[in-house]
């Protein structure tokens, strides 16, 4: 066994990252759990509770309706995202001007605000002096996001995708430009069909930045607030009320800070551990 | 069989990509296209394949006109620099493809897969995807489709580029085996001229969308019609000089001169290009008919038991390959040794008139 001199001068070149781990996660992520185990009437006076907080969220009936409404959200943006994405990005130019024409347009709804689109969309969808709403009503719809479940959910549903498709565009748009040229020669030597092209060579190629985008789009609709709060508020009713949108109503609304802080965490690692099912299911095959 | 190109030529926007060419392509031997890249050699073979449909001209293919004909229907197979397999298919799957799309039965590509897979050392990994092969073993497999499809036409586009030296070495071995019982026509791009040495057969020099020369190896690099087609066909470069011939003797205007014996004494005075390969160009003398010229050294390469100098001669860069190590300093004043019987000379034409 060889000696080897110590040299503890390395924790000072990991330090500026453990520091900034500690404030931006650690710390914050320890406040919460702190919260979640105590009960607080202000005054700063605290009572352990142990794990009452998260077995009063896991058996309301409150989470079991607002977790539903999250994963039927994030199913049906999911399934309407990543199909239309690739399918825009198939379709998107190759080369000459038209590609940057198309980058630019496709990031557009990527550069405004969430509030800004939730805004947007709430003028936008008006019944009465929307270009959307009174649209639809003009051609004889009953469309009203205020009152009626389905146009709330449909007007956030399209709002969504018209703001995230883009994102899956452009990581398609970036797996296909890598795939060389010679391959899709090939395929047509070989006289493949244009199907053939997509299923056996696009998509197969395709499938670390789709797994990517599938994990982005999972995790960033099913943590979506900005834009459905801003377009209605969480209503009509509790309808179109999402996981976070929930736990703001609790934890600032009405101050219930422990069930508030324990909901997060469970929140926390629900996406957590589908991400984590999600990634070592698609990859389980990948080297 | 036989691929003839007649009068092809393809420009695309105003850039002339190949020149008006015409080709006849020998059957059962390796057809070589030899040039730097940009020189055209993947867009001929495109345009033998028919992914590309030439602006003028015409392809036939054993006594018919196959110009219109699109790609699916020509019985093409082509292998590329990169190594092209699908990637979520096995190596087994792989091979059937082309097979598969043709539709052949399921014991005539199992049959077809084990012969090809025996003759390229892929038995083994029959069974493994694409990325869990070495880069050869991606490219054999890239080969065995070319191969049991069956094609009329295999054209190879650089196959061995990006593998590693020792793999180079020996698929290049195997290649003309593999190929010289399929009874297909077989066309091999590369930019190394001892490549097309090596696999012998047949070459056309390329340069700049033309093809300077066409017809046996050999011939090609012995006799290069052009100082371009020579220029092709030397790596390193050759070296060209000015020279002129008066009174039976060749003056190079670094000084030097010979006598202008044999056929060269027919040839009429005026001025020449003369052209002697790096390795006709030595530190040491090769007997009576070298002539010294006096050189500058620029830069030497030692690889093993050879040593290349570049040299500035009378304001012209030389390269000479001499055997054995000789370590020369920078603006170190040489002597250099012309062996003149090797000497290739073009005339004002920039035609071979001597060899």
């Amino acid at each position: 066994m060889s000696q080897k001199a110590q040299n503890n001068k390395a924790w000072w070149l990991v330090m500026p990252v453990v520091i900034l781990v500690a404030f931006n996660a650690v710390i914050p992520l320890m406040t919460v759990v702190n919260y979640s185990v105590q009960e607080t009437f202000g005054d700063n006076v605290f009572f352990y509770e142990g794990l009452k907080w998260f077995g009063q969220v896991l058996h309301s009936e409150r989470f079991h309706e607002a977790l539903g409404r999250q994963f039927l959200f994030t199913g049906i943006v999911l399934l309407i995202e990543i199909p239309l994405g690739v399918a825009i990005a198939l379709a998107m130019p190759r080369k000459g001007i038209g590609v940057s024409i198309c980058l630019v347009l496709m990031s557009l709804p990527l550069l405004i605000p969430w509030n800004v689109v939730g805004a947007m969309w709430n003028i936008f969808a008006l019944p009465d002096i929307g270009l959307l709403g009174k649209t639809l009503n003009a051609m004889g719809f009953d469309y009203n996001y205020t009152r009626q479940p389905f146009s709330a959910w449909a007007t956030v549903v399209a709002m969504d995708v018209w703001h995230w498709t883009s994102l899956v565009v452009l990581l398609a748009y970036a797996g296909l430009t890598a795939i060389p040229e010679d391959y899709f020669q090939a395929a047509r030597i070989d006289g493949a069909s244009a199907w053939s092209v997509f299923r056996y060579i696009q998509l197969p190629k395709m499938k670390r930045v789709l797994t990517i985008a599938i994990l982005l789009r999972f995790m960033d609709s099913f943590m979506i607030y900005t834009e459905p709060f801003v377009l209605t508020g969480g209503g009509p009713g509790n309808t179109t009320t999402f996981l976070s949108i929930d736990l703001v109503k609790m934890a600032l609304g009405q101050f219930d800070l422990g069930p508030a802080a324990a909901m997060s965490i469970i929140y926390f690692l629900i996406i957590l551990l589908v991400s984590w099912l999600f990634y070592t299911f698609t990859m389980r095959n990948e080297n | 069989m036989t691929l003839q190109l007649k009068n092809v030529s393809l420009v695309r926007d105003t850039e002339t990509h190949i020149y008006p060419t015409s080709l006849d392509l020998v059957d059962g031997q390796f057809n070589t296209l030899l040039g730097t890249t940009l020189a055209g050699k993947t867009t001929l073979m495109r345009i033998m394949a028919g992914l590309e449909r030439p602006t003028q001209g015409q392809v036939w293919f054993d006594g018919e006109d196959i110009t219109r004909v699109p790609v699916q229907k020509r019985n093409v197979a082509m292998v590329y620099q990169q190594f092209i397999n699908y990637p979520n298919f096995t190596v087994y799957d792989n091979i059937a493809s082309p097979m598969k799309l043709l539709g052949k039965d399921k014991k005539t590509i199992d049959d077809a897969i084990h012969r090809v897979a025996d003759l390229l050392k892929l038995t083994p990994m029959l069974h493994r995807m694409p990325n869990e092969l070495s880069g050869g073993q991606q490219q054999r497999t890239a080969l065995a489709r070319a191969l049991v499809k069956e094609a009329r036409l295999v054209l190879l586009d650089e196959p061995l580029a990006n593998l590693d030296y020792k793999l180079r070495e020996e698929l290049r071995d195997e290649l003309p085996k593999l190929f010289r019982h399929s009874g297909a026509m077989v066309v091999y791009a590369t930019t190394e001229p001892s490549e097309a040495l090596l696999l012998g057969g047949y070459s056309a020099a390329l340069f700049e969308g033309k093809v300077l020369q066409f017809g046996p190896t050999v011939d090609v690099y012995s006799k290069p019609d052009s100082a371009e087609s020579a220029r092709v066909f030397s790596d390193p470069p050759i070296n060209l000089a000015k020279v002129n011939k008066a009174h039976g003797q060749f003056s190079l205007s670094a000084g030097a001169g010979w006598a202008a014996n044999g056929e060269a004494h027919a040839l009429p005075d005026g001025e020449y290009t003369v052209g002697f390969r790096p390795h006709h160009l030595t530190l040491t003398p090769h007997g009576d008919t070298s002539v010294k010229v006096s050189a500058e050294v620029l830069l030497t390469e030692i690889s093993g038991s050879e040593s290349t100098v570049h040299a500035v001669v009378d304001g012209h860069t030389w390269i000479s390959l001499s055997h054995g190590v000789h370590s020369l300093d920078k603006g170190q004043t040489i002597d250099l040794f012309i062996d003149t019987r090797k000497c290739l000379m073009f005339d004002d034409k920039d035609r071979l008139v001597l060899s």
